[in-house]
């Protein structure tokens, strides 16, 4: 459906020239809902807008549907935009349009007629569940409300790709976890392609099926979200995906090992098992569950003992366990 | 009685009134032709600016000079300066018509200014959003820029017109009418302090009422305040 190839984008400041992406490559098929995860300055933003041309890339090529953006016209690329549709952190919806009115926006740009437009709008709006709130002007809806007339109004147009800048950044939790399970059925009823920017890790787990990881411009890795949860192979991803207290924890001692239960191990006292078998006490340092993709993973930071028998007796634990694991420098 | 008789009787009360309507159809419609010339040069300051919706550099700059040396120099030197372009629209230098011609060229770099700067309030992921549904540039300024500024641009217009009105009194040099030539040939040259306090508080009870009701329309208009 999207197929990047090798975007560079290259900021000219007054000091430098900065290259907020360099050398991408990702390829995203239809039905995906695809993450592209990364810290702040990572140059998430600006790739996702290399996708819709609102930023043209300063070299390499972005590909819809088998076509280059680069080789269309004004006209066409007008026309392409209509079909990857874009929702933002701010929402930016318009102040002075009410909620129907804001989504019968870019119908009204594209020469729908007037009672049509709003027809549209409407069954929208009951779809995003605001059907009693039509009416309203953005300044007396709630942050998640607004977003919802947000993705309305990115629906409008029948788009195949739905790209979500940070969308659910400004929203607590709860709000959150509704917004996503809302684009989540977007894409299981509707079809469309949705590609997530974001730079928490739950949200990337809660909805994505795959996952790239942003750092510094680059792609650190790419790949099935539960493979790179299960096994992150960069240390950037490591970063995000490690619990928050590891990085509190002060470590002394022996060496810190991560974890993974893959959802079948978990039924089993392993820690208790593992301290009555190797007679050792271990520190737990942190732990988690996730669901990805409906399953339960699970991860743990165990601090082992210092001396080195010990830990070799619970790495060979582990592994006859078959528990999934490794060492993490704290 | 005597007094009262002085100021208001003997055809003074319709000199009152006429002073009036030439003084507001000389503002209304310089503030009207000064928005007609000042709306597409306001949109090309602002669209032709860096990281814009259709940035020029040489065009900026270009305009953005041309309106800073009209805006720098005196009216009433302007209004000498004029005079060709007066009587080339109107047929005459002085008179009414002419001034409004002064009023304008004066007004219209200041109203372009003003709508520039009503643009640059408009929040620019706003504008992105637009862009990225596929919105060419002549519907961004037409259906985002305009209404999403709207409160903003009467606001603008009040400022604009009561700054028209204020420059009104000037046209007494060109032999222009009005409440300011009332005030001036009155209270300046026959000594009747009266009749220039008079018109002078008329004067002000006009700029009250553009300004009070341009800013209720402003109020009313806006969206963006909760529980309308």
């Amino acid at each position: 459906m999207i197929e990047l190839c090798n975007i560079t984008k290259t900021f000219h400041t007054a000091t430098a020239d900065v290259d907020a992406v360099r050398d991408v490559s990702l390829t995203i098929e239809k039905g995906d809902i695809f993450g592209i995860i990364g810290l702040s300055g990572a140059g998430k933003s600006t790739l996702v807008r290399c996708i819709n041309f609102l930023e043209v890339p300063t070299s390499g090529e972005v590909k819809f549907r088998g076509t280059s953006l680069a080789a269309l016209s004004k006209k066409e690329l007008l026309g392409t935009r209509r079909k990857i549709s874009m929702i933002f952190q701010g929402f930016n919806l318009l102040s002075q349009r009410t909620a129907l009115k804001n989504v019968c926006y870019p119908l009204e740009i594209a020469g729908v007629p007037k009672k049509e437009a709003e027809q549209k709008a409407r069954e929208l709006l009951k779809i995003v569940g605001l059907e009693d709130r039509v009416n309203a002007y953005p300044a007396q809806l709630s942050g998640g409300q607004k977003q919802r007339v947000a993705i309305a109004r990115a629906l409008a147009t029948d788009p195949e790709v739905l790209l979500c800048d940070e969308a659910t950044s400004a929203l607590d939790p709860n709000t959150t976890r509704a917004i996503l399970e809302l684009l989540k059925n977007i894409n299981e009823t509707m079809g469309v392609t949705i590609i997530v920017i974001t730079h928490e890790m739950k949200v990337v787990e809660q909805i994505c099926t795959k996952v790239a990881v942003l750092d510094h411009g680059t792609v650190a890795e790419t790949g099935y979200v539960k493979d790179v949860f299960l096994a992150p192979q960069s240390q950037i991803a490591r970063e995000l995906i490690l619990p928050k207290s590891a990085a509190v924890a002060e470590v002394s001692g022996g060496p810190v090992l991560r974890l993974v239960f893959d959802g079948q191990a978990s039924s089993e006292p392993v820690i208790a098992n593992l301290v009555l078998e190797c007679h050792t006490a271990v520190n737990i340092l942190g732990a988690d569950t996730k669901d990805i993709g409906g399953k339960a993973h699970g991860q743990m930071l165990l601090q082992l003992p210092a001396d080195e028998a010990s830990c070799a007796r619970i790495r060979n634990y582990l592994n006859d366990r078959h528990i999934k694991f490794e060492e993490v420098n704290a | 009685m005597e007094f009262l008789n002085s100021l208001f009787g003997d055809g003074m009360l319709a000199m009152y009134g006429g002073a009036i309507l030439v003084t507001l159809k000389v503002t209304l419609l310089s503030t009207l032709l000064a928005y007609v010339l000042g709306i597409p040069l306001g949109v090309l300051l602002y669209g032709t600016s860096k990281d814009s919706i259709f940035p020029n550099g040489t065009v900026n700059g270009i305009v953005g000079t041309i309106v800073n040396i009209i805006r720098s120099v005196p009216f009433i030197i302007l209004l000498v300066m004029t005079q060709p372009v007066a009587k080339l629209l109107t047929g005459s230098k002085i008179g009414d018509d002419a001034f409004i011609v002064y009023l304008v060229i004066a007004a219209a770099p200041f109203v372009a200014r003003m709508i520039e700067s009503s643009f640059r309030e408009v929040d620019r992921g706003v504008i992105e959003a637009a862009q990225s549904m596929g919105s060419n540039n002549f519907q961004i300024i037409t259906k985002v820029l305009l209404p999403e500024a709207k409160p903003s641009l009467i606001v603008g217009s009040a400022i604009a017109i009561t700054t028209i009105l204020g420059y009104t009194p000037m046209t007494y040099l060109i032999a222009g009418g009005g409440l300011g030539q009332m005030a001036i040939q009155y209270g300046l040259y026959r000594f009747e302090a009266d009749v220039m306090y008079i018109s002078s508080i008329l004067l002000i009870v006009l700029v009250q009422i553009m300004q009070e009701t341009l800013n209720y329309i402003a109020k009313k208009s806006d969206r963006r305040i909760r529980g309308k």
